[in-house]
């Protein structure tokens, strides 16, 4: 099972640092990443497996908002199946 | 990967334009339940219900977090409790709708629909005692949601019930004025009403559905309404474009839910209704599409034409994004839950005239319009009489959810609050139709040929 993980939000230091933290700590293996920031507007978009997960989904998409919180920062975890619904036939 | 826009745009629609589902509903079938005394038969009906839908609440609320999409309303709709309370000898169903309103606090659903008889040719034994209970029905309960069919495009339109709704409508009012008539905001009277609808307060469990069923209703007027604005000057045909692409990105959300709600339930999935349906939120307004397209008010001329415009197109854009499609499937037109239609009311521009135009072209009907409570119980059977015609005739559900507002006249307001809104007292004609209501008896089913 995979999910996507967006962070939207001004930038600083230490964004990718702490997320990353929180899913190596919960063995959740990053497939894919990609972020630019526009003017101060960081956005960051990560696919992520989450089969090894030692929590379920609700408690990580929990911690991850807690991370958002502590960065300042909207973090969206959700299930991958979402998108490709929307926008593929 | 999915394209990093899509996603994005995916959030936006979410964030920032409404897009939710509205409900997911859980049909349960109480045609096996029986008893020749009422209490048995609520006992009964308790226990089914909250063992059916036991889980219901918690997995949409874990699909909501997974998905990051809100699910706002779990809901239940049963089979018509007239068909189920005829087992009794009981001369009021009240006991049963309590017995309903307690299986709703018991599962934590916000709803719970199908205290409801279907009449459109005749009474049977059990059709009379419901509508004769619901009044005190929906006074002595909080989420429970009537709902009584009165004409079908095949059986004609009985006018012995519409005379009699009118009535029960006026009694609704004045059991429930201390909270704002609100009863009356749960009680719809319809035309062709539909097995698998899973939008309140209409919804309830056909004689058709199977045992347990999950349907669900999608809800997106703000997307669509983005989604032209950011189209800016293009031509009718291409809007149409717009809504269609549009909808069908939020019935493909819609489907996914269903089918993940199903499967955990262990519960087959039915539908997925397309109707656009609005909160008061702003953003939220289906009155706001019309205008976005070009209307200076909603409720001007040019009106039915777009609206028309918008429900094919929503319908075009679904059907191909749902395995099933059914339910109400059309843009809504509620009053007191769009902000931009109360607006227009308000700014006098709407009229009780116009919006029975629009109902014509789009569902469901005059929905959720506050009228002076002074309104006779004739003139009430007289508007809904008017709409009914309107299903019955072009082949399509329409219906009646209107509130006397005890005590109150054109210039006030009802503040029903939540998805049910806020309705400024509309006017209606007060010549009285009395004489053709009395009449009573069925208006014969129209022709299907020589159509024009």
């Amino acid at each position: 099972m995979r999910a996507v993980i967006t962070v939207v939000g001004k930038d600083r230091t230490g964004i990718i640092a702490k997320i990353s933290d929180t899913l190596y700590r919960h063995q959740v293996n990053i497939v894919d990443i990609s972020q630019n920031v526009m003017e101060d507007v960081f956005a960051m978009v990560m696919l992520v497996g989450i089969d090894k997960c030692t929590v379920d989904f609700t408690e990580l998409a929990d911690l991850l908002d807690k991370d958002g919180e502590a960065l300042g920062m909207k973090i969206h975890t959700m299930h991958e199946d979402i998108f490709n619904a929307m926008h593929r036939i | 990967m999915i394209n990093t826009r899509d996603i994005l745009e995916t959030i936006k629609m979410i964030e920032e334009e409404h897009l939710d589902i509205r409900t997911i509903t859980m049909g349960i079938s109480l045609r096996d339940l029986a008893s020749d005394d009422i209490h048995v038969l609520c006992d009964k009906i308790y226990d089914k219900i909250t063992r059916r839908a036991e889980h219901l609440v918690k997995t949409g609320e874990e699909i909501e977090r997974e998905l990051g999409i809100p699910i706002i309303h779990k809901r239940i709709s049963v089979t018509p409790i007239a068909m189920v309370g005829a087992t009794t000898t009981a001369l009021s169903y009240v006991p049963i709708a309590q017995a309903l309103d307690r299986a709703a606090a018991a599962t934590g659903v916000n709803f719970i629909g199908g205290f409801s008889a279907l009449v459109q040719k005749g009474f049977a034994k059990g059709d009379e005692v419901l509508l004769n209970s619901i009044p005190e029905a929906l006074s002595v309960t909080s989420n429970v949601c009537a709902s009584v069919n009165v004409a079908s495009t095949k059986a004609g339109i009985n006018l012995d019930a519409i005379s009699l709704m009118g009535h029960i409508i006026k009694t609704t009012a004045e059991m429930t004025k201390d909270n704002q008539s609100m009863g009356c905001a749960k009680l719809v009277v319809f035309a062709n009403a539909v097995d698998d609808n899973p939008f309140m307060a209409g919804a309830f469990h056909g004689i058709g559905e199977p045992e347990t069923v999950l349907n669900v209703g999608v809800s997106g007027p703000g997307v669509v309404q983005a989604a032209i604005r950011r189209a800016g000057n293009c031509s009718i045909g291409e809007v149409a474009e717009i809504i269609k692409k549009t909808a069908f990105k939020i019935t493909r959300m819609g489907q996914l839910v269903g089918s993940i709600a199903s499967e955990r339930l262990g519960v087959p999935f039915g539908i997925v209704d397309l109707s656009l349906a609005p909160t008061p939120a702003v953003g939220d307004s289906v009155a706001r599409i019309l205008e976005e397209v070009g209307l200076e008010t909603c409720g001007c001329c040019g009106t039915t034409a777009i609206l028309a415009m918008l429900n094919d197109a929503v319908k075009k854009g679904g059907v191909m994004a749902s395995s099933n499609v059914g339910g109400l499937s059309g843009a809504f037109i509620p009053v007191s839950e769009d902000e931009g239609m109360i607006a227009a009311v308000r700014a006098g521009v709407l009229s009780m005239e116009k919006l029975e135009a629009m109902t014509a072209v789009c569902s469901v009907g005059i929905d959720m319009v506050a009228v002076p409570g002074d309104t006779t119980a004739e003139v009430l059977s007289g508007l809904i009489a008017d709409e009914i015609a309107i299903g019955v005739v072009n082949n399509k559900t329409t219906a009646v959810r209107v509130i006397p507002a005890v005590g109150k006249q054109v210039g006030d307001s009802v503040e029903f609050g939540g998805l049910l809104g806020s309705a400024p007292i509309m006017p209606v004609s007060t010549h009285s139709p009395a004489k053709f209501i009395h009449r009573g008896g069925r208006i014969p089913a129209p022709i299907h040929s020589l159509k024009n």
